[in-house]
């Protein structure tokens, strides 16, 4: 594979830090007015999921990771598996493990396209789309009148997952939710 | 966006003007002297732009864009002028982020005759003036490793450095040496906890560092520089040093410089004989400083960014 340079270093980079593929975050460099330069790396590491901090000596290089990023469309689960689609016409499907699917198991939806990374051609990370609608399964009854201001409540949906919702959301209803904050955005 | 634009040109303006006044009112003449020039540094640490003189009546050549006025206004001290300011552009090849931008404005400024306790003094007023009085910390790089790093940086072994540097910021560190970890424990321990005091004077550098700050000994027998920076809120804005004005050992320091970058796999620079040749004719004594001065105006406008303050920074070229 490939080696990264320091000055070659950015948000999405792909690479190899102790047998893990990672993911660049955040590329700070530092340097004192006399004094060395490096480079602080914040990462994700795809295995685990885990955010982390490293620093390198200015010129170091990392060795690329042998990962991509595609478009998968989610099919069904056989409760071991979660099964996608490539969306590029080959119709080809690849399984993601409980572990390569982590917390995108909330936002769930059949039909629905993710991204998922795959590492020597194996899913190792499945992100949901920023926003997804999902319906409410189980809630509070509504409070009629009550159309914007004041209090929350939990709202259940199919996918398991618990957001709070304004208190004249209904069961039934179409909610807009942001994935990366697990957050109710609106009605749908 | 039409109001943020000038507001930032005209605080930028006004802290220029006011500069320039604090510099007249005290008999500090300003001056310019070339940005491009047939020599440039040899610090190990600062990479030069360099480009091609063609044509003319002169033969071909390398020129440097300049990594600061230094060598120009020394040699202008050692003609005698006086004490000596300039605001102008330097250029650091290789430097770019939240507070660094390959051009930069410096403000530096020469005082003949004056040790660094009275340039200290004399900065301190200076950005008293540009950004409002505050509290000053006084503190030496040691007593400030001790108590924010946890070590001595003269004492501590290697060993002990690097395992600090691992433990904080999970570098390899072992490729690093002791300035490597000095800079390291630096950078990502002492300066985010001088984030929290509003003004450090830090002083007594290790000798190692010195670059052209003479050498003395400290109160416990260590070899330090007589050099000292200025931190605001933990960035830091300005680097001063009582100069060395032996030929001699500043013919060395270029020497070690042009090592220490073939070491490095970087390639030489021509080193300033000029310079050199001033030095023998005689550098008066004197203190000199350099002050950033686009990160004065980012802490003056409370920006995060020099990118905020610069009217067309790197990142929008």
């Amino acid at each position: 594979m490939a080696n990264y340079a320091t000055n070659e270093f950015k948000g999405g980079l792909k690479f190899m830090l102790d047998s893990d593929p990672c993911s660049m975050i955040d590329i700070e460099h530092i340097k004192p007015g006399k004094g060395q330069a490096f480079t602080r790396v914040k990462y994700r590491n795809l295995n685990s999921g885990r955010v982390g901090e490293k620093t390198f000596k200015s010129g170091d290089n990392v060795e690329a990771a042998d990962v991509m990023d595609i478009d998968m469309e989610f099919l069904y689960t056989d409760g071991e598996f979660w099964h996608f689609m490539k969306t590029d016409g080959s119709f080809e499907q690849l399984g993601a493990d409980a572990k390569a699917l982590g917390e995108t198991s909330k936002w769930l939806k059949e039909q629905e396209v993710y991204l998922v990374t795959l590492y020597n051609g194996a899913p190792i990370t499945v992100t949901a789309p920023n926003f997804i609608v999902l319906p409410v399964a189980e809630t509070d009854p509504g409070l009629k009148g009550d159309t914007a201001q004041g209090g929350s409540k939990p709202a259940i949906l199919p996918t398991g997952a618990s957001v709070r919702v304004p208190l004249f959301v209904n069961e039934g209803d179409l909610l807009k939710i942001d994935t990366r904050t697990g957050e109710y955005v609106s009605r749908a | 966006m039409l109001a943020v634009l000038n507001a930032k040109l005209k605080k930028r303006a006004e802290l220029l003007a006011a500069a320039r006044l604090f510099f007249a009112c005290r008999g500090v003449l300003e001056v310019n002297t070339p940005v491009l020039a047939p020599a440039g540094s040899t610090d190990p640490l600062l990479d030069s732009f360099t480009t091609q003189l063609e044509g003319g009546s002169v033969a071909s050549q390398t020129l440097y864009l300049q990594t600061s006025p230094e060598f120009y206004m020394k040699r202008l001290l050692a003609e005698g002028s006086g004490a000596i300011y300039q605001l102008g552009p330097c250029f650091r090849n290789g430097e770019l982020s939240q507070r660094h931008n390959p051009e930069f404005l410096m403000l530096e400024w020469y005082r003949p005759d004056w040790d660094l306790a009275q340039l200290e003094a004399e900065c301190c007023t200076l950005v008293d003036e540009l950004l409002g009085e505050a509290p000053y910390a006084r503190m030496t790089y040691k007593q400030a490793f001790i108590d924010f790093v946890g070590l001595d940086p003269f004492a501590a072994s290697l060993a002990d450095l690097r395992n600090a540097c691992q433990a904080c910021s999970a570098i390899d560190a072992d490729q690093l040496d002791r300035d490597g970890c000095l800079d390291l424990l630096l950078s990502h321990q002492l300066e985010p906890a001088l984030k929290g005091l509003e003004r450090v004077i830090l002083y007594e550098f290790p000798a190692s560092q010195a670059a052209l700050a003479q050498i003395h000994q400290d109160a416990s027998g260590n070899q330090v520089a007589s050099r000292f920076e200025l931190y605001v809120k933990g960035l830091e804005l300005a680097n001063a040093y009582q100069e060395l004005t032996l030929a001699s050992e500043q013919a060395k320091r270029f020497a070690a410089g042009n090592a220490q970058r073939r070491a490095l796999g970087k390639p030489e620079v021509i080193a300033d004989t000029q310079l050199i040749a001033a030095l023998e004719q005689g550098l008066p004594d004197c203190s000199g400083i350099a002050l950033g001065f686009d990160r004065l105006i980012m802490l003056a406008l409370g920006a995060t960014c020099l990118d905020e303050v610069q009217t067309f920074s790197a990142y929008r070229w």
